[in-house]
């Protein structure tokens, strides 16, 4: 089923704002930051060593694709988040070419968010994230960050690149949360 | 609601709609707008599409491809009649974006249909009166694909620096053997990485991964470089 407004595309579109940056695993690290400052660090190989799933997901652009059905795998945030100690309600993915998305903690527990790694069952292609981005499908895409590198706990909800540009905050496209407003 | 005030023929599959929405708020060069067409029996289809046109007014433009089994496209390229109503949102999206007081050179490179929110950037410098160097790399498959024809030569008289790029086939005489866009056509029709340009690069996914990567690899700060990707759009 489709939400509201989209439609249904077979290719997998690209988007983004600059160019693809090229992350070797060799140097690409993942790390969630708390509001104390307090930092946890994991190198590629480290990553790798996590317990992996395999979810089977619908994406939905807010340009008005969506695509069914796709198959990644990655480390869900429960996971990454277990040992996290934080009283943080939101958090902002940064990733390493500076784009910025926030999301509610809330979002990326119970099963609901990975930093996914595989497409298809292939090494994530550098143009859709890859080493590793931000899987969070039940919000619009632009909330899964590619290249995703840190993620930042905050207190405070801090708009990022495309919320501070007139889109909207949450991105549910159930109910067509596409810009500010909606 | 938005209606169709005039169209201009820009190639056998593709139509420039020069809208009259009452209430728009103005837009910057390189914004979007949503289009949405409602079915007698209520079902809707909505597509983003790139306005050619910039600055205060009411009157808005975008250039329409046709994509044969697309459910909106075809509508608005060969049933949509002038004084006939359409749903517009926007303007949308302020980073692709080009401001007539940023004095740096700009660099647009376009991927066929991706030369519409670059010639709004090149409409804009004329609007404004500025003397922004600018120069448009422009790749197409032949000459009888290029939008805005006419408008680009004048461009090329009032110090735009236009070079085409065809890629199946070039006009006779043309120096440039048809080929894809090579680092070489981006070295020469582009800036030296030292006068710092803003890069705009907009067209096909394999386009812009293509033609960013050959900007960084001329030494173009990446974050001086912004892209605007799609495919076709139905």
């Amino acid at each position: 089923m489709l939400p509201p407004g989209q439609y249904l595309t077979k290719d997998f579109p690209v988007l983004s704002v600059g160019p693809t940056p090229r992350v070797a695993t060799e140097t690409w690290e993942f790390t969630v930051t708390t509001e104390n400052g307090t930092v946890h660090e994991w190198s590629w190989p480290e990553f790798r060593a996590l317990p992996s799933e395999t979810p089977t997901v619908d994406l939905h652009c807010v340009t008005k694709w969506s695509k069914l059905g796709t198959n990644w795998r990655g480390v869900s945030l429960d996971t990454l988040l277990a040992d996290v100690d934080t009283a943080a309600d939101y958090v902002v993915a940064h990733s390493y070419d500076g784009y910025t998305t926030n999301l509610p903690l809330a979002d990326l527990l119970d099963g609901r968010a990975w930093i996914a790694y595989e497409f298809d069952g292939d090494r994530l292609a550098a143009e859709h994230g890859g080493p590793a981005r931000l899987l969070v499908p039940h919000l619009y895409l632009w909330k899964s960050a590619k290249w995703v590198h840190n993620l930042e706990l905050t207190l405070t909800d801090e708009p990022g690149f495309w919320e501070a540009g007139g889109y909207h905050n949450y991105g549910d496209p159930w109910r067509e949360q596409r810009y500010q407003g909606d | 609601m938005a209606r169709l005030a005039e169209v201009r023929v820009e190639t056998p599959s593709a139509r420039t709609l020069v809208l009259d929405v009452p209430g728009w708020p103005g837009n910057l060069a390189g914004q979007h707008t949503d289009v949405r067409l409602t079915a007698e029996d209520g079902y809707t289809a909505q597509r983003s599409y790139s306005l050619g046109s910039s600055g205060d007014g009411e009157r808005i433009e975008l250039t329409v491809q046709r994509v044969e089994d697309g459910e909106v496209s075809p509508y608005l390229t060969d049933v949509f009649a002038v004084g006939d109503p359409v749903e517009v949102r926007g303007p949308i999206g302020g980073w692709f974006v080009w401001r007539p007081s940023d004095p740096a050179p700009v660099l647009l490179v376009a991927g066929g249909s991706g030369i519409v929110p670059l010639m709004a950037m090149i409409r804009a410098r004329r609007a404004a009166g500025a003397k922004t160097p600018f120069r448009l790399l422009y790749s197409v498959r032949s000459p009888a694909e290029l939008y805005y024809a006419d408008e680009l030569r004048g461009a090329a008289l009032s110090g735009v620096e236009v070079s085409y790029v065809y890629t199946r086939s070039a006009p006779d005489g043309a120096a440039r053997a048809p080929g894809r866009i090579g680092v070489a056509d981006v070295n020469t029709g582009g800036w030296p990485a030292s006068f710092e340009p803003a890069c705009f690069v907009c067209g096909p996914t394999g386009f812009v991964e293509a033609v960013s990567d050959m900007l960084l690899a001329l030494g173009h700060d990446p974050r001086r470089v912004k892209t605007e990707r799609f495919g076709p759009t139905g």
